[in-house]
């Protein structure tokens, strides 16, 4: 019998759901998100100050520089200045 | 990768299977598990270019986004949970099912368009014959036929792969 019996291949299908579209395409638009932040990013690099009071509150230094703190941006800033 | 639309075709890529590890195996309720698909691709796309070797990849998300899950139940106050405690005990059966149906996605993905979408549809999505006839215009009649054409299909592309699935055992230093 072979390994790849069809009601297994159907039982594995199921395991995938789709993720919500929002997300996916949240996170499709990542590049855009990621380039509005460069003026951000530019300052916290430049600033240590700054940087510190940015990663102790993402949420609210996206509030103050205009930008939508969704789960995306948030995402977003957090990596942009783990790997700055 | 400086490719948007390459980019995109990555995320729809793992997006399913970025998701069943967060809530399949890990049960993160939804703001969680929003949170930590974010971060994972987020990151992902910080360090793509030390991800050029496309086998590379897969696991290294899955890795990635296990590691975030456990940190995301560690702060939802389950701070007595190590992450030993987490694979062994709740999520391992789960990580290694899903590692076997991202191979039966990656094959599915190598069929005709039509027959992606109708098993897509019936299997995963748990569509009706009805619901799946209005949307792709076809008879329901005819649904479980070509239904069962292209899981043969499915079947035989899976069969001739020699690939096992990958374990998403490397390490994530992100």
């Amino acid at each position: 019998m072979s390994a790849w019996d069809e009601d297994r291949i159907a039982r594995l299908l199921a395991e995938l759901p789709p993720a919500p579209e929002g997300w996916v395409q949240a996170a499709q638009e990542l590049p855009a998100a990621r380039a509005e932040l460069d003026g951000l990013v530019e300052r916290a690099v430049r600033d240590v100050a700054f940087r510190a009071s940015v990663l102790a509150d993402l949420e609210a230094a996206l509030r103050e520089t205009g930008h939508e703190p969704d789960p995306a941006r948030v995402a977003a800033l957090r990596a942009r200045l783990s790997s700055s | 990768m400086g490719d948007e639309a390459a980019w995109r075709e990555l995320v729809e890529r793992f997006s399913r299977y970025v998701y069943a590890i967060a809530v399949g195996a890990y049960r993160l309720g939804r703001d969680d598990a929003e949170e930590v698909f974010q971060e994972v691709f987020a990151r992902t796309y910080e360090h793509l270019d030390r991800l050029r070797d496309d086998g590379a990849i897969r696991p290294w998300i899955g890795q990635l986004t296990r590691r975030l899950a456990i940190d995301r139940l560690r702060a939802g106050g389950r701070e007595d949970l190590t992450g030993e405690d987490v694979d062994s005990g709740v999520a391992d059966e789960t990580l290694a099912r899903l590692e076997e149906a991202m191979a039966v996605r990656e094959a599915l993905a190598t069929l005709p368009d039509h027959c992606q979408d109708v098993l897509d549809r019936f299997f995963t999505r748990d569509e009706s014959y009805v619901t799946i006839g209005e949307a792709l215009d076809i008879p329901a009649g005819t649904i479980a036929s070509r239904i069962s054409r292209c899981l043969g299909k499915l079947r035989d592309e899976l069969e001739g792969r020699s690939d096992a699935p990958r374990a998403s055992g490397e390490q994530v230093t992100a």
